[in-house]
């Protein structure tokens, strides 16, 4: 680290209409560094990360400097020429585009128009991918991947060009294990090499990991830059909140209470094998393993989404074969799935309107018209149950913050009151508190009758979550678990093997 | 073969659907599959699929034109005056100033989209009357016949005498072949075409990526304003006047036959041998149908049919017919 800061903000300020997303905040990173940018939904990091990169213009007083250089005014374009590279939290990457066009996207933004050079964007594209120790296939139109795909070209178009700075707002939000791993050994080699790294993450384990120095926001303002060396989770967490959360195993005998949702020998062939497990009254099952462990489409079955080849499904005692996902949530079924942002919420509407469009029925009144009023209650105790930081529930959704829309999909889903609910990966990109606000409301559901599937990657978070663990490698259930007799850290062992 | 199948599934779909549609022509009707029909169809719809080129670049930016195909009556008016002022003019001169009308036409558009914030569809409703009106207004709705005569007459740039009589090519579809080749060369190879793929696909992430918008705007309505303009001068070329209601409700058709190619209402998808395709089936059913002596009435209804059922069977997907289904997810 030399003295030269390669960020060098003083009074940075951002309203959106009534909301103060930013109050005069400053923000230094050292050159080569690996700065981490910390603090709950809606605090301000993403916002920050785009008055640096020339997307939104900062209120007037703001002085901004970047690798010694004074600007008046940043545009993405000035950013770009700038050394800065950005991984976005919501992607912006290219449907309808190939992922060699995708990644390479540097090279059709040439400063003059000129020809494109396809051999070069295959040569550039490869050699990002390779960085990242990842195969894709170039020619595959990006909207046919999968959501940990497709950040996986995310990141490898940062690593594209001669970036001097890079921001990552939530990369290894959708990553498995394996991956961030792979990313975070990226992030080191990067700083060795002099690039400057700007991180940000909800999984603090990962900050602390990655980080040389942690910047903690917390509702727009600045906390405080702390030095990762000596940092633990739980300090961490407080800064950020300015509450202090305990973790500890949650579950409990459900043995005796009866099955609500029973499979047996489901098969749907190249996806899972053989499935069989009972999902009881009241119990979080944990479904834990990595990507491709078949995990999201065994899930996709179980709401009716795909047909199974073999096997069948028992919801309370009663075989059901679903035509389509409509008949899975008559039934009682729903699903927050894993690539929530693209399926889940439909972005221009209003967050109320979002909130409460799984629900309809509940709020219609007599003559089958929306009741302003119910809808208004609904939403005002989603909001308050979640910890949702919106300005008011007319504005439209796409003005939330990555982790507050998160929320209020789930709130959506949660709002349906199902028999079984299926959590796919539900606290991707949710802060801590949220995190224990979700799961405080499982166990609620929970206590309530309802069986619950929690699907994650986070062995941590089933573990804790969780009052049995089953474990899927390879399209099979490979083994099961107590999480009161097994320890954190054999799982661990177990399932990253 | 399957990589052809899998970038251009529509373009792919299209071609089995006319292939199939030419060889039941050709067994129901003598007629159709004979030189000089073809050819005919081939100079006929030249005009429409300069047209569908210009329109394709708009719809891959994420936008709509209605008013492109009044805008051609418009450049055919003022290019009879033009070339009457300045003595008669030729093809070089000629295709100049009408592809520069229809490109100011256009950028009109593009500066109203992005000056006032105004979606497309909006703007070019109003465009379309606005200079419709026009149009109407300052020539009384009065039809021209004095054109240029090299205006007017018909170069052939190919003959040849069938057992049917003449078959032969004349200049617009040459001129046709040429916007072909400018805006394939343009969306495919240069990287202001992918930068308009990208704007149409995602347009935060084409901002923050730095793409101008402005310049996206004006680059995509400004080039189906040029087209507009040429399709205009080869349009009187063949019919031999300007009639100011000539062109109304055209772009519908044209409009219609670009979707049906694959190009996606709201941005990022489309391909010139799609237009091409999308073009030519509807043209080839018209023709069918005339061959088979059916009533002109039933021509629309009909287009309209295959249009629906092309659009409600997109999701059928053809590569995977060839291709060995992906064993799960790598
Ligand atoms: N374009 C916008 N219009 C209105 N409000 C906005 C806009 N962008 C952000 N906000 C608001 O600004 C605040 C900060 O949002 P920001 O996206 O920076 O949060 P964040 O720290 O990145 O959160 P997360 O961890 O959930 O991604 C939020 O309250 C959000 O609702
Ligand atoms: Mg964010």
């Amino acid at each position: 680290m030399t003295s030269a800061p390669a960020i060098h903000l003083r009074h940075i300020s951002k309203v959106f209409g009534g909301v103060k997303a930013l109050q005069d905040v400053d923000f230094d990173v050292g050159m080569g560094e690996v700065h981490c940018l910390a603090g709950e939904n809606g605090c301000g990091k993403s916002t920050l990360i785009k008055i640096i990169t020339g997307v939104y213009q900062p209120e007037p007083g703001a002085e901004i400097e970047i690798f010694g250089q004074r600007y008046a005014q940043i545009t993405p374009t000035v950013a770009r020429k700038a050394g800065i590279a950005v991984i976005w939290q919501d992607l912006a990457l290219f449907a309808e585009m190939t992922v060699a066009e995708n990644i390479a996207f540097e090279a059709v933004l040439g400063n003059r128009p000129r020809r494109v050079r396809h051999a070069e964007m295959r040569r550039d594209a490869t050699a990002a991918l390779d960085r990242l120790g990842v195969h894709l296939d170039l020619d595959a139109r990006l909207g046919t991947l999968p959501i940990a795909e497709r950040q996986m070209v995310a990141i490898a178009r940062a690593l594209v060009g001669e970036a001097r700075l890079i921001f990552m707002d939530e990369p290894t939000a959708s990553l498995t294990q394996t991956e961030t791993d792979a990313l975070l050994s990226v992030v080191r080699t990067l700083s060795a090499q002099g690039v400057t790294v700007v991180f940000v993450s909800h999984r603090l384990a990962e900050v602390l990991e990655i980080a040389n120095r942690v910047t903690v926001l917390r509702d727009g303002r600045l906390v405080g830059v702390y030095l990762a060396e000596g940092m633990t989770q739980t300090r961490l967490t407080e800064l950020m909140t300015g509450k202090t959360f305990d973790q500890h195993v949650a579950a409990q005998d459900t043995a005796a209470s009866e099955p609500v949702l029973e499979v047996q020998g489901l098969t749907r062939k190249g996806e899972f094998r053989d499935i069989s497990f009972a999902l009881r009254r009241g119990e979080v099952l944990g479904l834990t393993g990595l990507i491709g462990a078949g995990r999201t489409e065994l899930a996709h079955v179980l709401f009716g989404m795909t047909r199974p080849d073999a096997g069948t499904v028992t919801l309370d005692g009663r075989p059901v074969r679903f035509r389509s996902n409509r008949d899975a949530v008559a039934a009682g079924i729903a699903y927050v799935s894993e690539d929530r942002l693209a399926l889940g919420l439909i972005q221009p509407q209003s967050i109320s309107d979002n909130a409460v469009l799984a629900v309809l029925k509940k709020i219609t009144g007599g003559a089958g018209l929306l009741s302003d009023d119910r809808q208004e209650g609904l939403v005002a105790h989603w909001v308050r149950e979640l910890g949702v930081k919106i300005g008011k529930p007319g504005d439209a959704m796409n003005t939330l913050s990555g982790g507050n829309q998160q929320k209020l999909v789930l709130a959506k889903w949660l709002a349906t009151q199902p028999k079984v609910l299926i959590l796919d990966c539900p606290t991707v990109g949710v802060d801590v508190g949220a995190r224990a606000g979700i799961f405080r409301i499982v166990r609620d559901l929970a206590a309530q009758g309802l069986g619950i599937l929690l699907i994650s990657d986070e062995v941590t978070e089933v573990h804790f979550n969780a009052d049995r663990i089953l474990h899927m490698a390879g399209g099979r259930i490979v083994g099961e678990y107590d999480p009161r007799q097994t320890r954190v850290e054999e799982l661990e062992a177990a399932v990253y093997a | 073969m399957r990589n052809f199948l899998r970038s251009y599934p529509s373009e792919a779909k299209l071609l089995v659907v006319l292939l199939i549609l030419c060889t039941l022509l050709a067994f129901l009707t003598p007629d159709f599959l004979t030189l000089v029909n073809l050819t005919s169809l081939l100079n006929n719809n030249s005009v429409n699929v300069i047209w569908a080129v210009g329109l394709l670049v708009v719809l891959i930016a994420g936008g709509i034109d209605i008013s492109f195909a009044v805008a051609a009556s418009v450049v055919q008016y003022i290019c009879v005056y033009v070339f009457a002022a300045i003595g008669g003019g030729n093809w070089a001169i000629g295709l100049i100033v009408a592809g520069g009308l229809g490109m100011s036409l256009g950028l009109i558009n593009a500066f109203l989209i992005h000056q006032f914030r105004i979606i497309s569809i909006v703007v070019t409703i109003s465009t379309f009357n606005a200079f419709f009106g026009l149009l109407m207004f300052i020539t009384s709705g009065r039809f021209l016949y004095n054109l240029p005569s090299w205006w007017s007459k018909a170069v052939y740039l190919w003959e040849k005498e069938t057992p049917q009589g003449w078959a032969d090519i004349r200049l617009p579809v040459a001129v046709m072949a040429v916007c072909m080749v400018a805006t394939w060369f343009l969306i495919r190879h240069t990287t202001t075409g992918r930068q308009l793929y990208a704007f149409g696909d995602n347009p935060e992430g084409a901002r923050r990526a730095g793409i101008s918008i402005g310049l996206m705007q004006a680059i995509a309505f400004g080039w189906c304003g040029m087209m507009a303009g040429i399709a205009g001068l080869m349009q009187a070329n063949i019919t031999k006047e300007v009639v100011p209601m000539a062109l109304i409700g055209r772009e519908l058709d044209v409009l219609a036959a670009v979707v049906l190619g694959g190009a996606r209402l709201g941005g990022g998808r489309g391909s010139i041998l799609g237009c091409f395709l999308g073009v030519a089936l509807v043209a080839v059913t018209q023709n069918g149908l005339n061959l088979l002596g059916v009533s002109p009435y039933a021509f629309k209804m009909v287009v309209g049919a295959i249009i629906l059922l092309a659009i409600s069977t997109s999701n059928l997907d053809l590569a995977r017919l060839v291709t060995p289904r992906r064993k799960g997810r790598e």
